[in-house]
């Protein structure tokens, strides 16, 4: 087994993934989106089997911004892979204000082979790409990218459903500041989804340059205010969090939180074999009421974050030194 | 010529503007040495000599002839300065400010030079993004802004770093 996917994951670097900083979903192809999929089956389906293909090699987190999830998961999958970790936290990182972006990213660059970061500035992970040799991976960048969310979230779908294709998506809340948002539209313009609603208040739909750019791609979208109008012929109903700090105005904020909070009323009126994702942490838009039903799939999606990030860090750095 | 207008005569009112913009065109003389700016999008003929730095100011004749008909653009504006020549770096701003700008270079009454004021796919360090969470603004003393042309009309550029779009509106308000 070890072999199989030792041989499998060389295919797969050969195929583009090999060394590349991972900024933005929408740089990567369906076929890389599939590989990576499949390898992070195989890996959440035979957790023991896997290579320690990390050995020696030092991931370097940098969060500048709180993560509990994505920073743990990156940590442990490195640390399965027989990987080392050094973490930068948002601690620290406030003792270096003063520090230049480009000047940590040298620092953590000359310390390590790969650099997780996340950052409140969009754009600050395309910087850190720029700057460091040593491929850079975007934990979240403001309210722009979260790659690699979105790659769980796909993968999820692809477990859980079989495929994307052909399927009907609800995306609920905060579809303008969330990334999370942002990067599955993207990600989904990669396959071809039946249809994607958007369900969230005028305030809270796409930005301009992230419409004008799932349109360009041609993802079938529609703005809806109503969940319940069209839970029934929802395949997936993935939930985003309101989150204050994105907000340009704290007032915007105030109107609109909790505008967006399920229940499991609303939940029991889906589509039979509909699933509800949600990146985590929650708030209030999705109580505990609704774990218990068969639809609830956010648990499962949390816990494949970690095979997720393995399947990412063998594939950009695994097997050979150097 | 274009098709009928919204009278549905299309010849008559079509020679009339041509008359109109001939004559209007005379209004201002011929110049020997310097630089002609037309197809200036109209109401913009302003912007650009500031972008000149107001020759005027230093002295130099200045003609200004503003909402002329055209045939290309409905309305537009024409700047004529005697004895200055554009440089390349005020070329590359005025396709900014006036995007279907064409210069002609004048000596001894004749044109040595035509420039297209074309925009340029990538812009550096010309113009800021105005999302104050990019990392162009957070870092702005270690990065670079760089921008995309998005559209040439209206004109608008795309920050790379975080994919804000500026439009013709914030373009001019920067480059005053
Ligand atoms: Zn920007």
């Amino acid at each position: 087994m070890e072999c199989i996917l030792a041989r499998e994951g060389e295919q797969m670097r050969r195929s583009g993934w090999s060394r590349r900083d991972v900024i933005n979903i929408l740089d990567f192809s369906r076929s890389d989106l599939e590989s990576l999929f499949e390898l992070a089956g195989k890996i959440s389906d035979r957790p023991n089997s896997i290579r320690r293909s990390l050995n020696e090699k030092i991931v370097a987190t940098a969060f500048f911004e709180a993560s509990t999830r994505t920073r743990l998961s990156f940590t442990t999958a490195a640390l399965k892979l027989g990987g080392k970790v050094i973490d930068l936290s948002p601690e620290a990182s406030s003792v270096m204000k003063g520090e230049s972006l480009p000047d940590t990213v040298r620092m953590l660059e000359s310390y390590s082979d790969l650099i997780v970061i996340r950052h409140p500035s969009e754009g600050a992970a395309l910087l850190a790409s720029e700057i460091s040799e040593s491929p850079v991976i975007n934990g979240g960048d403001g309210s722009q990218h979260h790659p690699t969310q979105a790659m769980l979230d796909l993968f999820t779908i692809t477990k859980l459903k079989g495929h994307i294709d052909g399927l009907n998506y609800a995306i609920v809340g905060d579809t303008r500041y969330a990334r999370t948002a942002a990067s599955l539209l993207y990600g989904l313009s990669k396959f071809k989804p039946k249809k994607v609603y958007l369900v969230s208040p005028e305030s809270l739909q796409p930005r301009i340059e992230i419409k004008t750019k799932i349109d360009e791609l041609g993802l079938r979208t529609e703005k809806l205010e109503d969940l319940e109008e069209i839970i029934p012929e929802i395949d997936v109903i993935y939930l985003t969090r309101i989150q204050k700090e994105r907000f340009p105005d704290v007032m915007e904020y105030e109107k609109v939180r909790g505008s967006y909070e399920i229940t499991r009323n609303l939940i029991v009126k889906a589509k039979r074999g509909s699933i509800v994702l949600h990146p985590l942490p929650r708030t209030n838009e999705l109580p505990s009421e609704v774990d218990t039903l068969p639809n609830a799939a956010y648990m499962k999606q949390a816990e494949w974050g970690v095979p997720m990030r393995m399947a990412i860090l063998e594939l950009v750095i695994g097997g050979a030194k150097g | 010529m274009g098709g009928p207008n919204e009278n549905g005569n299309s010849g008559a009112s079509d020679r009339r503007r041509k008359r109109l913009s001939e004559k209007q065109t005379m209004l201002v003389q011929k110049i020997s040495d310097g630089t002609v700016i037309d197809h200036i999008a109209a109401g913009k003929a302003l912007s650009v000599l500031r972008l000149l730095g107001n020759p005027q100011a230093r002295g130099d004749t200045v003609a200004l002839v503003m909402n002329v008909s055209s045939s290309k653009m409905k309305r537009k504006d024409i700047v004529k300065v005697e004895g200055v020549e554009i440089s390349e770096e005020q070329v590359q701003k005025l396709a900014l400010i006036a995007p279907q700008a064409s210069v002609n270079i004048i000596r001894s009454y004749r044109v040595v030079d035509k420039k297209n004021a074309v925009p340029p796919k990538l812009l550096s360090g010309v113009l800021n993004c105005n999302n104050p969470t990019c990392v162009s603004v957070k870092e702005k003393d270690s990065v670079s802004p760089i921008f995309s042309l998005a559209e040439i009309s209206p004109l608008s550029y795309q920050c790379k770093y975080c994919g804000r779009k500026l439009a013709e509106q914030d373009i001019l308000s920067q480059l005053g």
